[in-house]
């Protein structure tokens, strides 16, 4: 029956020889607009820049963060470094400068940066998996459990793979899905509301050189306003004069006083995980702290080397964004241009012309008729009607989500007021996330 | 049952798609990108386990290398830290110059292998470098259907 159906449409695909790329030549002489890959994205995500920025649906207090920073250091560069500099060095605001500008470059990249979002699962994978569970190759562990999981021999350690329903796919080890941004996200640390993103695979250095950059800022910060509200106060003058003189640093002081605690506790804890290359994902959950008595759990993803975990963490290489942005969506979601965000050369093209192939013509031969034809509309469902395999009907998945994005939608709401009830203090969140762990252990493992 | 394909062009015109084979990731080393290079049951007939291999092996070794964690990786790692991470805008990273040695490596071996065999392999990096998806093609000639559906048969 598939054959046949397809030989309805190849036919015309016969008349089209020249089987380039469909989708680029297009846009600009057809009455609909070819949209992007980042138009039609499931996440909760949103995209800037015509897909080359990516965020988080809820930006989370990302505005506060960058309002913070850009007031505080530039009150202090406004009321503090001149005094500092007629009295001490020209170095502060030097110092001041280099700091303020790796912190602001640093939260922009993780902000805006795919952390490591896997694109969900075709349908034909999905099928391929769903045969996998009901008919267990051997590859799966001996028993077969009633929840979706599969077991993994990693560094003799048994680690379990779960199966997300929302993805359609077994997630990778150390993969988690994020019920914010209802994406999975490869080495999934923690979703942050303060950067307004996941932090995860792709984006977990830019996250830590913000943080240890803040942390440096904001101690540089306080130490320069301290010595500069004492240097106004002695000659006799008082703390209060030099306030009153100065009313700016009092201010700083305040915001710094309270952030430089818990950032530097946060830097600490994020260079704790990074020497043992464990994720926050991991080590709220205890994967591998040996609970329940059992001695021979450790990481199995570590070196046992500091050195070497830290290098492979932070200087490791960087991996290429797998979900596809800026590529052109046809009538159905085939193979496209490349995920990678340079754009590669000649040889991707030749790519798209064979792996394509029979697709591209399929595609073209779709897209003739919507081109000659008066309705558009009604050509594209016969079309598609009888392609039940190639088109995973993109119009329908945000339907098909819905039921998901709704009960998700209880969760994400249940959480929000969660992490802003939370932080009374803008920076405190984050330590008193830490210290709360046993609280916020059903708030983690909802980030199923 | 063996449709000879010349080449990508034929496969294109006369060819309408059968079946879809996945090959999966292989976590024993970790998360480590590497494929199974188990023989699935499906391509018995199409291929040899021999070339398959050798073409699953291939794809692992380059991305081993693409992820390899030492010398230069260190230095680009260091360089980039100390740029802010702001020369990955500007130059192409060593994995993404693996990646354009692998595209290059599965159109030669569609080529050369796989097309006249009546498959096609997909870049992983396409499939969010979860699976390896391998479309196997049936000639759409008069016994398009019957031999589709010997190779479901035969599939099983």
């Amino acid at each position: 029956m598939k054959n046949r159906e397809y030989q309805q449409i190849d036919p015309q695909a016969l008349a089209t020889p020249t089987p380039t790329p469909p989708p680029r030549p297009l846009p600009e002489h057809k009455p609909r607009r070819a949209r992007r890959r980042w138009e039609v994205f499931p996440g909760k995500n949103r995209f800037y820049c015509d897909g080359r920025m990516i965020v988080a649906r809820q930006s989370g207090v990302l505005p506060l963060t960058l309002g913070l920073i850009l007031l505080t250091s530039g009150l202090f560069f406004i009321f503090d470094c001149p005094f500092l500099v007629k009295h001490l060095t020209s170095c502060i605001p030097a110092i001041g400068g280099v700091l303020f500008v790796f912190v602001i470059i640093s939260l922009l990249q993780t902000s805006f940066t795919d952390p490591g979002i896997l694109p969900r699962a075709t349908p034909e994978e999905a099928a391929d998996i769903e045969k996998q569970i009901d008919n267990p190759t051997g590859s799966s562990s001996s028993y077969r459990p009633p929840p979706r999981t599969k077991e993994v021999v990693i560094n003799q350690q048994v680690v379990k793979l779960k199966y997300c329903f929302t993805c359609k796919i077994f997630r990778p080890p150390r993969t988690s899905h994020c019920s914010l941004c209802d994406n999975c996200v490869e080495r999934f640390d923690h979703h942050c509301p303060w950067v307004g993103n996941c932090v995860g695979k792709r984006n977990y250095r830019f996250f830590y050189t913000f943080i240890v950059s803040l942390s440096f800022l904001t101690a540089f910060i306080f130490g320069c306003v301290t010595t500069h509200l004492a240097l106004r106060s002695q000659g006799g003058n008082g703390l209060v004069f030099a306030l009153q003189a100065s009313p700016a640093s009092a201010l700083e002081l305040v915001v710094c006083f309270f952030s430089v605690w818990s950032i530097l506790g946060l830097s600490g804890f994020h260079t704790y995980l990074v020497a043992t290359n464990l994720t926050t994902n991991e080590d709220i959950k205890g994967s591998w702290s040996g609970k329940s008595g059992n001695e021979d759990v450790g990481n199995p993803y570590s070196y046992n080397s500091i050195i070497k975990n830290c290098c492979s963490v932070l200087c490791g290489p960087m991996p290429p964004s797998l979900i596809d942005r800026r590529g052109f969506v046809p009538s159905d979601d085939s193979v496209q241009t490349s995920p990678v965000e340079i754009e590669l050369p000649a040889a991707k093209n030749d790519i798209n012309m064979c792996t394509q192939g029979t697709k591209g013509l399929l595609e073209t031969a779709s897209r003739s008729p919507l081109l000659t034809s008066s309705c558009p509309q009604a050509k594209p469902q016969a079309v598609l009607e009888p392609l039940p395999e190639i088109v995973p009907e993109p119009p329908k998945t945000p339907h098909k989500h819905h039921s998901h994005h709704r009960s998700k939608a209880k969760q994400s709401t249940h959480h929000t007021p969660k992490t802003s009830n939370s932080s009374p203090r803008p920076h405190h969140s984050h330590s008193s996330r830490r210290k709360d762990s046993k609280n916020r252990d059903p708030k983690f493992s909802s980030l199923r | 049952m063996a449709t000879e394909f010349h080449n990508l062009q034929e496969l294109r015109h006369s060819a309408s798609l059968a079946n879809k084979v996945f090959i999966q990731r292989d976590y024993t080393d970790g998360t480590v990108c590497k494929f199974q290079t188990k023989f699935p049951s499906e391509l018995e007939s199409r291929i040899e386990r021999t070339l398959f291999e050798d073409t699953v092996k291939m794809l692992n070794n380059y991305y081993a290398e693409a992820e390899k964690i030492g010398g230069q990786s260190y230095l680009e790692g260091c360089l980039a830290c100390l740029t802010i991470y702001l020369i990955f805008l500007c130059i192409e990273t060593r994995y993404e110059k693996v990646l354009k040695k692998i595209s290059r490596y599965i159109q030669e071996q569609n080529e050369k292998v796989y097309a006249p065999r009546g498959l096609l392999i997909t870049d992983p990096i396409e499939r969010g470098m979860r699976v390896i998806e391998i479309s196997v093609y049936e000639d759409r000639g008069s016994s398009g259907s019957s031999s589709g559906s010997s190779t479901t048969s035969s599939g099983r």
